[in-house]
């Protein structure tokens, strides 16, 4: 995994289907400060698309990385300014 | 087109503008362009209005899926319920809800055997059965959700009022007293517009 950030939490939705991971990394995110990196585990296939098309439509967070792993979606999300 | 200097080229009498005019003018420009910045800078979320018509479990998902994602995305949404989509805001009638087991394409049996008493049950056993496994949430779960992040789901009045409902029926949070005339305020508003 790269390491050019920190992770500054980690939300487990494992087992959760849509619209869950979506809905959750949102409440986490509103949660955190500019800056910080949230760290997305999801074994939701769906999450891979959801997650960037998530991301692309919304202000004030960047996807920075997708890790595909066995049956596991790693998402990181960062919060930036509005 | 020359606007360098304005007051002097266009003071005389062939344009037929005077100092004055030009000046109204131009603060009249001034005036449009605040206009339109403070549009610009209004509210630029994105609006969805969904009317949610149908109260049959597997009918109630997509209205709070699709409301609940939309308020992840930061949009303003409303979900407008009438009819049978009231069932889904009902506290006591959204546990309850039921899949119909007739005209259902999942069922290992013929019509014939599906429209038998307590097929329904059976039907909607099997499906709750399949979304616990899959970790999709229940619609109770979906509803709360919705009303924590800002989805305004509202009851239509004359639905309660020819289901014979009452107002405290319904989860806290719940909008009544609206109609077919709000929904449509909405609708107008809204960038998406969906009938389910």
């Amino acid at each position: 995994m790269s390491s050019e950030y920190q992770t500054t939490e980690t939300l487990d939705v494992k087992g959760q289907s849509c619209p869950m991971p979506i809905v959750k990394t949102k409440q986490a995110i509103d949660e955190l400060e500019a800056g910080d990196v949230l760290e997305v585990v999801a074994t939701d296939s769906g999450s891979m698309s959801d997650i960037q098309g998530w991301a692309d439509g919304t202000d004030g967070v960047e996807l920075l990385e997708q890790v595909e792993g066995d049956d596991v979606y790693t998402h990181y999300v960062k919060k930036t300014e509005r | 087109m020359s606007t360098d200097n304005p007051t002097s080229s266009v003071d005389d009498s062939e344009s037929g503008f005077d100092a004055a005019e030009v000046r109204a003018l131009r603060e009249r420009v001034e005036e449009l362009e605040e206009a339109v910045a403070d549009l610009d800078d209004g509210d630029d979320r994105k609006k969805m209005t969904i009317v949610a018509t149908q109260g049959s479990f597997d009918m109630a998902y997509p209205p709070l899926i699709l409301a609940s994602t939309a308020a992840a995305f930061g949009w303003e949404v409303v979900v407008f319920h009438t009819f049978w989509g009231l069932d889904i805001l009902h506290e006591e009638k959204s546990t309850d809800l039921k899949l119909s087991a007739v005209g259902n394409p999942n069922m290992p049996v013929p019509n014939a055997v599906a429209a038998l008493p307590g097929m329904d049950t059976v039907a909607t056993k099997m499906m709750q059965k399949k979304i616990d496994e899959n970790g999709t949430a229940t619609i109770e779960e979906l509803i709360d959700l919705s009303l924590e992040t800002g989805v305004d789901l509202q009851a239509c009045q004359m639905t309660i009022d020819l289901m014979e409902y009452d107002e405290d029926d319904f989860y806290d949070g719940v909008t009544t007293g609206v109609g077919a005339a709000t929904a449509l305020q909405h609708m107008a508003e809204s960038d998406v517009q969906l009938l389910v």
